[in-house]
């Protein structure tokens, strides 16, 4: 019971984690893109649509991806070589995003998908418990854990990851000492898309196997919450994600046993847990604002 | 140079007025409004087979604009608005959170005509219909009742409104007539469409020992759900057998086309009324999908079941009937006025939940 519960949890968090890790890189990099639920749902139907014609999961997947970034590409062409305001042609991806996939995907509404398989682990998934739970998840599990591990060390171990986060802080600065702003920014707009893509291809070929229309359900607007007040730190997204995955799987978990609180208020809890969750472990104001990317939705113009 | 401007303005406005709905001056607009998308599988699939229907009917004298995806609560009633100011003779909002939205239109707009489903409140220009759901509901009971090894069922509904309230009494008043200890397990996903969220209360509740399901919200996805962990379920709105080939028992199926015509009918004739239209399984308003994955005495009994309500033999809310808490609601033989039924705001005896207020 538990570990179908844990299971469940997991499935649900893994979308928010990969997503938020995506505009976390985006907006360490000092861009501020309002457009995940966009690409998220770009990502669905892509991801949907390549399972199909293939019958390759794994292609899906890979779709998944490549349909997100192409599409943050767009946001990165009006945003950072037009020098449009950043929320604006954000909302737009979004809106753009839900509109675009559901035209894409008319062909594929009411098709039964194809589950991407499970990868087994040998040895470590004999494990109890935790082996089932932990080591015998489909790709997308191993790939969040993954991005988090990385991107941690990317940002912080790393001197690309250091000169992203200088972009963030100060393009001036950075621009002065010779890093390009521009092309980092388009990188790292990029594989936010890429990201979101990949949490959308997890909605339509993992946790619900098949793609209907708008899918994605606001699960972007919450991995973009979940940046911020893990105040842009990797592991906080992580436990922001499964936080909240958490308490959203164990309110209906509470429900279906009966114990007689109301289902509006249970409803709530996951949103409100999170936020408190998140504030308390990011109360330290100062390092707060020391990771908050200074030039965060601020246009660049490079001078000649 | 006055005059140029003039007659440019002139212009302009003329183009304005003609080129959004370029056949508007001979066509009649029926319009509607969606809460999902027109492709959910679900609920809002219906209606949208209902108008395309109506567009097939009536063709060469109406055109149907719709508006998707238009949340409950504030947007409702811009979008209905802009619906009623772009010129349409009649507005069909199809879910019942639209219901204050589009009454405070039908106030602004005394010549346009509205229908609201399954809400209560009307005006002279706006109707309310609704399809007795609770029949087919009852029928979803009874075949669980018999499909069940452990005589418990998990319910997704979506919000504690009346119509949700008054499909799981009669579903368990359907199992109970079958097996009087039938549980039912209530899980409230707060959302109509959610695809995620919808399987998430699926495994959430089959995790809980069910091992029968059935949904009051919109997608396929709790169908999904109940197709790989390899129990029974019920569909919602729109025949669902694609999701659950092995799965489905059977599903309510709306079917709001002959309505929609009908009403437009009356519309261009000029004798719409406003009514309060509650159909049911004998009109047509409402049908059940082919009853599947089920031995043969099971689906005779379904059959059965359907006939008598047709024929108005069987009212799913007859006496007697207790309520949740065990206090007695209606007296043997009583019948459920319809007025209790719309304001239904309490449980039946059997239902394992507290109902939210």
């Amino acid at each position: 019971m538990i570990e179908a519960i844990l299971l469940t949890i997991i499935t649900a968090a893994t979308p928010l984690v990969i997503a938020a890790m995506g505009e976390l890189v985006t907006e360490r990099a000092g861009v501020l893109n309002l457009g995940v639920e966009g690409m998220m749902i770009m990502g669905a139907v892509c991801a949907f649509a390549g399972a199909q014609l293939t019958g390759l999961p794994l292609v899906g997947l890979v779709a998944g991806i490549v349909g997100g970034a192409l599409f943050s590409l767009l946001f990165g062409f009006l945003t950072l070589t037009l020098v449009t305001n950043q929320v604006a042609t954000g909302l737009a991806l979004t809106l753009l995003g839900l509109g675009l996939s559901g035209q894409l995907g008319e062909a594929f509404v009411g098709i039964p998908g194809v589950k991407l398989a499970p990868i087994v682990i040998p040895v470590l998934s004999d494990i109890p418990v935790v082996g089932p739970l932990l080591f015998r998840q489909d790709i997308t599990f191993y790939l969040s854990i993954a991005l988090v591990i990385g991107v941690n060390w990317f940002l912080f171990r790393s001197r690309t990851g250091l000169k992203l986060r200088a972009i963030g802080d100060n393009h001036g600065s950075a621009h002065a000492l010779g890093i390009s702003v521009i092309r980092t920014r388009y990188l790292a707009v990029m594989f936010g898309g890429a990201c979101a893509g990949l949490a959308g291809a997890q909605l339509s070929l993992v946790y619900t196997p098949q793609w209907v229309e708008n899918m994605s359900a606001g699960r972007g607007w919450i991995a973009l919450a979940l940046v911020v007040f893990a105040s842009w730190r990797p592991w906080r997204v992580l436990a922001g994600g499964y936080i909240f995955g958490a308490v959203g799987i164990l309110q209906l978990h509470a429900q279906a046993f009966g114990i007689g609180v109301p289902s509006q208020f249970l409803s709530m809890l996951p949103y409100a847990v999170t936020i408190v969750v998140l504030i308390i472990i990011s109360h330290n104001r100062r390092t707060t604002l020391i990771n908050t990317p200074a030039c965060l939705g601020k246009p660049f113009v490079p001078d000649r | 140079m006055k005059k140029l401007i003039i007659a440019l303005a002139a212009t302009a406005a003329a183009l304005c007025s003609t080129v959004p709905g370029a056949q508007a001056a001979d066509k009649t607009k029926v319009c509607f409004v969606y809460v999902g998308t027109k492709t959910d599988g679900g609920w809002t699939q219906a209606h949208d087979l209902g108008r395309q229907e109506l567009q097939k009917a009536l063709g060469d004298k109406i055109e149907t604009p719709y508006l998707e995806s238009v949340p409950e609560g504030p947007d409702a009633e811009r979008a209905i608005e802009r619906m009623a100011r772009s010129g349409c003779a009649v507005v069909f909002a199809t879910s019942f959170g639209f219901m204050d939205a589009t009454v405070k239109v039908a106030q602004k707009f005394p010549n346009v005509k509205f229908e609201h489903a399954t809400g209560y409140k009307a005006a002279p220009n706006l109707a309310t219909y609704n399809s007795r759901f609770y029949e087919g509901r009852y029928i979803l009971g009874q075949i669980a009742a018999k499909m069940s090894k452990k005589g418990v069922a998990g319910y997704i509904a979506s919000f504690p409104i009346p119509e949700v309230v008054m499909g799981i009494n009669a579903f368990e008043l359907g199992a109970k007539s079958v097996n009087p200890n039938f549980k039912l397990k209530v899980v409230w996903a707060n959302t109509w469409f959610d695809p995620g969220k919808e399987a998430d209360a699926a495994k959430a509740l089959i995790d809980q020992g069910v091992d029968i399901l059935t949904q009051h919200t919109d997608t396929t996805a709790p169908m999904q759900v109940a197709a790989e962990r390899g129990i029974y379920a019920f569909g919602q709105a729109s025949d669902m057998i694609a999701a659950g080939p092995k799965t489905q028992l059977t599903a309510i199926v709306d079917t709001w086309g002959a309505y929609y015509i009908k009403r437009t009918k009356a519309l261009l004739d000029g004798t719409w009324k406003s009514e309060q239209i509650w159909d049911g399984l004998k009109d047509g308003i409402l049908t059940m999908a082919p009853y599947t994955n089920m031995p043969d005495d099971v689906k005779a009994m379904a059959e059965e079941t359907e006939a008598k309500i047709k024929s108005g033999e069987l009212h799913p809310f007859t006496g007697p009937i207790n309520k949740q808490d065990g206090t007695p609601w209606l007296k043997a033989g009583e019948k459920a006025d319809d007025g209790t039924l719309l304001g239904m705001n309490f449980y039946v005896e059997g239902v394992d939940d507290k109902l939210p207020k």
